[in-house]
């Protein structure tokens, strides 16, 4: 039969199921960043000093600033493998639509680098004495952000597939693109710990989850097709 | 009025062929300097000379003659990049590649400069060189980075026509980003800086004060102009440089030269 008779949705699934079982067998890829995350963390206490309320007070910008950090280094292998072994070109072959498994592999790497985000950084939180309702509104906002975040650097990641030096690269383009996610990312914690509602900024952070989720798959496949017809 | 619109049309198509943009091109650079020389001494005339100092910051307001029309510049330069790569993406036009590669470094240069001169403006009037709560200093140096980050981008790869397709999607993707990046600065601002620093509150500009600048503004639009078209004519050259139009437009140039060199012996 023509191709169209296979379901989006099964296609979507058998994809997330094989990225997922991959990541699971390559540990080291989505537990290194992790791991970074931690490590650079308890770096600043030893050279900030242990003085509790500054810690407190700088806490919401270097957690946000080391999530970014290790977003962009779960990046280098996001697509790598695929496109080597020709994965990449199959999909674009096959008959569903390409953006289905972009969606898919942008699912997955949310799945594998940004979620245990939600749940590390506000752990870490608590180890840096913050408190109450600005831990919740920690997780909100990374369960907000995560997503977009992977939708920036997964597009950034698929343009620097076939460049030389993409490492660097990468973090010239990426950083400048996560600015707005930043800004409201702290800015929600830093209201709410100053006893103010954090809403607006959620608000915002939930206006660019709407946004990237729903135009990333697209350009990610064009970006994609780029990539893979020069290759 | 039909008659018209089938010109601009012709014309359009024309300026698309890299060799009638050559030749066309050719025509438009005199005029183009003769009308820059004009600009550009009224303009510096009337701001350094017959506008009249400022009643609070005397005479050092007089960057803003180079401030604001770079500052204008580095953006409008982006918008033109990036339609230049809807055009290369869509079209597959190769007269919009060149523009927007020749084009990449001058925006860049245009928004170093609107840094610069914002922080030798910032010495004499704010007491700093750069202050990190000012939403425009952050978002113009967040617009250089978007720009490096595009140039570099497009010269990370080894065949030239990948580049120039991953940085036109980038310049896209940018001018998306623009808006949001610039409006969650300004947010920012206000989030952590509630108006502790009232920098340069605009009050309406006299006449005298703003006409110079309007003229500057016009004169920088036209000299990035000439700079694009001077680069993009090189460029041309470099990529058709195996075409034959190309190679009879050297054969002349050589015969002329040596038939001045004959004449001269």
């Amino acid at each position: 039969m023509h191709s169209s008779s296979v379901s989006y949705t099964k296609v979507f699934i058998s994809q997330l199921k094989k990225d997922l079982y991959l990541s699971a067998l390559k540990r080291s890829e989505w537990l290194n960043p992790l791991i970074f995350l931690v490590l650079v963390q308890s770096l600043f206490p030893l050279a900030l000093g242990a003085d509790p309320a500054l810690l407190e007070k700088v806490a919401p910008a270097l957690l946000w600033v080391t999530a970014l950090l290790s977003t962009l280094i779960s990046l280098e292998t996001l697509f790598q493998e695929d496109f080597e072994d020709g994965c990449l070109e199959q999909m674009l072959l096959a008959g569903p639509p390409f953006f289905v498994f972009c969606m898919a592999k942008l699912f997955c790497h949310w799945l594998v680098s940004g979620a245990p985000l939600v749940i590390i950084c506000p752990l870490l939180a608590a180890s840096f004495y913050i408190e109450g309702e600005a831990l919740w509104v920690m997780a909100l906002s990374l369960l907000l952000a995560t997503p977009s975040l992977s939708c920036i650097s997964a597009l950034a990641s698929a343009l620097t597939l076939n460049a030389r030096r993409g490492g660097v690269l990468l973090s010239l383009i990426v950083l400048p693109l996560y600015i707005p996610i930043l800004v409201f990312g702290s800015g929600a914690i830093m209201q709410s710990l100053a006893g103010e509602s954090a809403q607006g900024a959620l608000f915002m952070l939930a206006a660019f989850l709407l946004l990237s989720v729903s135009l990333a798959p697209f350009v990610l496949s064009s970006a994609l097709k780029l990539s893979i017809s020069d290759s | 009025m039909n008659n018209f619109w089938t010109y601009l049309t012709q014309l359009y198509h024309r300026l698309a062929s890299p060799k009638h943009f050559y030749l066309l091109s050719a025509l438009w650079i005199k005029p183009l300097i003769f009308i820059l020389l004009i600009l550009f001494s009224v303009g510096l005339f009337g701001a350094l000379v017959l506008a009249p100092a400022d009643y609070q910051q005397g005479n050092s307001f007089r960057i803003i003659y180079v401030h604001v029309p770079a500052a204008l510049l580095s953006q409008s330069a982006y918008l033109f990049i990036a339609a230049c790569a809807l055009m290369t993406l869509v079209w597959r036009m190769k007269m919009a590649a060149m523009l927007a590669k020749v084009a990449m470094p001058i925006g860049a240069s245009f928004a170093l400069l609107t840094l610069v001169s914002g922080a030798i403006w910032g010495r004499p009037t704010w007491g700093t060189w750069w202050l990190w709560g000012d939403a425009r200093l952050m978002s113009s140096l967040f617009l250089l980075f978007l720009y490096l980050g595009m140039m570099a981008l497009r010269s990370a790869f080894q065949d030239e026509q990948a580049g120039i397709k991953a940085s036109s999607l980038l310049a896209l993707i940018g001018v998306v980003n623009i808006p949001v990046i610039k409006y969650s600065v300004y947010w920012w601002n206000s989030l952590h800086q509630p108006a502790t620093l009232k920098l340069t509150e605009k009050p309406a500009m006299q006449m005298e004060m703003l006409w110079p600048l309007l003229i500057m503004i016009i004169a920088f639009y036209l000299f990035f102009a000439l700079m694009v078209i001077l680069q993009v004519r090189n460029e041309i050259l470099r990529n058709e440089q195996k075409s034959r139009w190309v190679n009879e437009l050297v054969q002349k140039k050589t015969d002329q030269s040596g038939a001045q060199e004959n004449a001269d012996v």
